[in-house]
């Protein structure tokens, strides 16, 4: 089943001409700044269009039509209620410069959103601002290194990093011009403190830590690592990737973290979109409410307006040209205020009931899991170094494999600490029949591993294509179509 | 339990197979001490049909305004189509396709953008999307650093004639970094940039120079100038456009003698509503030599196992996830299903509709200068080849004006009077193809109103 490009269906003088405007007269624009030859944009009817892009729709794999357990991606069910009501005429015709006196509904709705956001991790400010999780951790160490220059104590450039840690860290680091100093794991998943006592120092900007960390595992000397930072002059930075093990549970804040990026595309449902928009909120402690970056809204009295570098001289600035992605911060808190209250433990509370259920399920099947003592938080490793010794069948195999089987395949080779690995994460939309299933698809394909693994090693069968040739890809470049 | 599945048999069930005693024996290695109390600062659960109320009256209080403001984001007709397909659960719960024989519909799809995009703006090479055009030019700066071999600088000019709020954007990005940014002056008659505020670099090393075109203002930059200038002089030049622009104008890649070497804008003009100002995309193309230090997700056209075309995330080598510190941004989730709309969007327009939309903006906007400068106390700043934004300069404070038009229902245009102060009572208008001519009437007419009255003066 392959579908053309869209260039192959077009034909010279057709179109979909239902979109055209009426007819204007040719713009009078000075010769030399005129285009010559048309952009190379398809030229097809209306249905042509509909029917190619529902067709290249069908190709894909999505929580609405698979089971989807991407670890530390959090792919839960995405209301459609959210959509609906994000996109109510009013609030998608409104322009991001119009008077606050014509927003007053879309700002209390984001007000309210900032202060859910602040109750539910114990942190004392919130900016929404930040586009995706990566600009949050930017947004994040941007304010550390402000604070510690605000203080005139300019030696402060180093990050601490775990190497466990999500690639975006140590980038991050670097985009806010810090050093990476990284700190190694203990064999039972929890931070080396010795080895953070080691690095500490009159250099230290801060840390950046996800707790339930990557490995799936809740780090339970946090009290202390956040003594030893703290103690050293360093600041603590949670990534917030893996808020949804502990929504409603502990804190961030009261886990004394100094500021706090949430992915509101993973804990609080908004869709992913095929690669985005994400949605990466702020979250901050006393001392650094001045640096957030804007623009926030702020309430006087009834009336809301946006504040900015006036409100706040010590921001950090301005991290995109408007407002943020608000209309993900809109299905965010619709989401919020359908859960409510008591909705948010019953999150962390399932999504770690389907993990540990999971994982419980598939040791008992004889896999192997990474941290096989440890309590799962909402997603767990499990590693297939011995199916990759015995049969020759590593973990890509046995991920392209489960695509053959109708499910997503998790998150391969993430953590890099861990060989083989596979890192599950199911949520807590997820029913146990469904879970039931996978553990049944892994225990087939084991046993395909034994008997036939040429199977695996050629998976997926039943896809549109099959296995891609990446380093073909990379090597012959072919990035754009053109004309033959 | 909203959108949870379980039954009690269900809980009982898995929790025997755990071998946990309760729910809350799953939280047993968190400490004690940190345990949260309940979250009273959230408001009980409120059903779908709830919150459809709440939400729907929120929205009649904002109500629906007849808009004239521009600024970096436009108000243009969105077939219904786009978002009718843009929705389906495939594209809008699916995520990054790292798993690419799962994810075809999202990579051909987003193959096919970026060769729209290298079509559109005359280059080569396209990344699947930024997060808006003001991170987008902060990203190409970064890029500039790196792809500019000969420049140990970071000096890049940035005229006073861009988007203010690009400006204040790549300094909270790329400041971080040691980037210098430097400000090129306009010339106060024509409201272009001037070209020979270039001779002052003579010389000196100069990493690149940012174009944006049209300016601010809406003015027509002497673009071929501006770059033959620049490269001569050793720097790379970044070109800022509206997409939609570049049905009538000059691509980039034509530029000059040599054609600009990034190109990065807004993506909003193609299918994305205004949307209270988000989600919209940031694009970025550029030339071959330069695609390894782009940043962002970049789809390329392979074959399978059995020699048949697909498609998949190629060059990630770049990228954070596997360079990690030495990557060339940190950025990972993009804007993908905005990329989706746009897409769709110049697939329905094609090359003429998306000529007539630009023309018909280009007439609108005539127009609405020639309604509003009727107005006593209204005149134009710069009387120079424009795309469908102007400069308008009142006898009094804008703000007042606004608020004025605004309790009559109209969103009259961006107040410029603090970025530009030196300009006076700067008032930013825009009418794209969705304004009628009685739209502009009405606008004039209320404007003349006010302007008349002495309640605004």
């Amino acid at each position: 089943m392959r579908e053309k490009l869209i260039f192959e269906h077009s034909v010279p003088g057709r179109s979909a001409a239902a979109q055209y405007p009426v007819e204007s007269a040719m713009a009078p624009l000075p010769e030399a700044l005129r285009r010559r030859t048309p952009p190379r944009l398809p030229e097809v009817s209306e249905l042509q269009a509909v029917r190619h892009f529902t067709r290249l729709s069908q190709l894909n794999f999505s929580i609405d039509t698979h089971f989807y357990p991407l670890g530390s991606c959090t792919m839960k069910y995405n209301p459609r209620a959210c959509n609906q009501y994000a996109m109510l005429p009013e609030f998608l015709g409104r322009h991001p410069l119009a008077p606050d006196a014509t927003g007053q509904g879309i700002l209390q709705c984001l007000y309210e959103l900032q202060e859910m956001l602040k109750e539910v991790t114990g942190m004392q400010g919130v900016s929404l601002t930040p586009m995706a999780g990566a600009q949050g951790e930017f947004a994040g160490v941007a304010m550390i290194r402000a604070y510690h220059k605000a203080r005139n104590d300019h030696a402060r450039t180093e990050i601490i990093v775990p190497d466990a840690a999500h690639g975006t860290n140590p980038a991050t680091a670097t985009m806010c011009g810090c050093t990476v100093k990284e700190i190694p794991s203990l064999p039972n998943g929890d931070i080396d403190l010795d080895a953070l006592r080691g690095v500490v120092g009159p250099g230290t900007a801060g840390i950046m830590l996800t707790n339930p960390s990557t490995l799936g595992v809740f780090e339970r000397r946090i009290g202390e690592v956040a003594a030893i930072v703290h103690d050293a002059g360093g600041l603590l930075y949670y990534d917030g990737a893996n808020l949804n093990a502990i929504l409603g549970k502990v804190r961030p804040g009261d886990m004394d973290f100094d500021v706090i990026h949430m992915n509101l595309h993973k804990t609080f449902s908004t869709p992913h979109g095929g690669g985005g928009p994400g949605s990466g909120a702020v979250g901050v402690s006393e001392r650094l409410l001045p640096f957030m970056p804007v623009p926030i809204v702020g309430r006087e009295g009834d009336s809301f307006r946006w504040l900015d570098e006036h409100d706040l001289p010590q921001s950090i600035g301005r991290l995109s040209a408007f407002m943020g992605n608000t209309g993900v911060l809109l299905r965010a808190y619709i989401y919020m205020r359908m859960l409510g209250r008591e909705g948010m433990q019953r999150v962390s509370e399932f999504a770690t009931l389907n993990a540990n259920y999971l994982m419980a399920r598939l040791r008992d099947a004889g896999f192997e899991l990474a941290y096989p003592d440890r309590r799962a938080g909402h997603e767990f490793i499990v590693t297939l170094r011995h199916e990759a010794r015995e049969y020759g069948t590593n973990a890509m195999d046995f991920a392209k494999r489960l695509l053959d089987y109708g499910f997503h395949a998790p998150t391969t080779y993430f953590p890099l600490l861990v060989p083989e690995c596979l890192l599950i994460e199911p949520t807590e939309t997820e029913s146990k029949q469904e879970l039931d299933a996978f553990v049944e698809a892994m225990i087939a394909i084991r046993e395909e591993a034994q008997t036939d693994p040429a199977k695996l090693k050629g998976a997926p069968h039943t896809l549109p294509v099959r296995r891609l040739d990446d380093v073909r890809a990379a090597k012959q470049l072919d990035l754009a179509w053109k004309p033959a | 339990m909203p959108f949870i599945p379980h039954t009690d048999d269900d809980i009982r069930d898995m929790l025997a197979a755990i071998g946990a005693g309760g729910m809350d024996a799953l939280f047993d290695e968190i400490p004690a001490e940190l345990r949260s109390r309940p979250l009273v600062g959230i408001p009980t659960a409120a059903s779908e049909m709830q919150i459809g109320r709440l939400m729907a009256e929120r929205a009649a209080r904002d109500g629906r305004q007849l808009n004239f403001i521009g600024a970096g984001a436009y108000d243009h007709h969105v077939p219904a189509a786009v978002w009718a397909i843009v929705t389906r659960g495939e594209f809008y719960s699916a995520y990054t396709p790292y798993q690419a024989e799962a994810s075809q519909g999202t990579l051909q799809l987003l193959y096919e953008y970026q060769s729209m995009m290298t079509s559109l703006t005359g280059m080569e090479a396209s990344n699947a999307s930024l997060y808006d055009g003001a991170t987008a030019l902060a990203e190409a700066c970064l890029m500039a650093v790196r792809a500019n071999r000969r420049s140990k600088s970071a000096r890049i000019l940035l005229p006073v004639a861009s988007n203010p709020r690009y400006r204040e954007t790549v300094q909270a990005v790329a400041g971080n970094q040691s980037l210098a940014f430097e400000l090129l002056p306009y010339d106060a008659s024509g409201g272009q940039t001037r070209v020979a505020s270039l001779e002052k670099y003579r010389g000196q090393d100069i990493t690149a120079l940012v174009i944006q075109q049209p300016n601010f203002f809406g003015t027509l930059e002497d673009v071929d100038a501006l770059t033959d200038r620049a490269h001569e002089a050793g720097m790379l030049v970044i070109a800022v456009v509206n997409p939609v622009s570049l049905a009538l104008l000059k691509p980039p890649g034509e530029w000059g003698a040599r054609g600009v070497d990034i190109v990065c804008g807004e993506g909003q003009p193609l299918g994305v509503p205004l949307a209270s100002g988000g989600p919209y995309f940031g694009f970025m193309t550029t030339r071959m030599e330069h695609v390894r230090q782009m940043p962002g997700r970049i789809v390329g056209r392979t074959v399978d196992l059995d020699g048949k075309p697909g498609f998949t995330l190629t060059l990630q080598a770049r990228e954070q996830h596997i360079r990690r510190s030495k990557a060339t941004s940190n950025i990972c989730t993009n804007q993908g299903l905005l990329v989706t709309a746009a897409t769709i969007y110049m697939s329905l327009l094609g090359p003429r509709g998306l000529v007539q939309v630009a023309s018909a903006c280009m007439e609108r906007s005539a127009q609405l200068v020639d309604a509003l400068t009727r107005v006593k106390g209204v005149r134009l700043a710069f009387d120079r080849p424009r795309f469908h934004e102007a400069l308008l300069l009142l006898d009094r404070p804008v703000r007042g004006v606004l608020e004025a038009l605004a309790a009559r229902g109209i969103v009259g245009g961006c107040d410029v009077s603090e970025d530009y102060p030196s300009l006076g009572n700067g008032l930013l208008v825009c009418a794209t193809e969705t304004r009628t001519a009685e739209d502009v009437e009405a606008y004039a007419r209320a404007l003349a109103d006010i302007m008349n009255s002495a309640a605004a003066a």
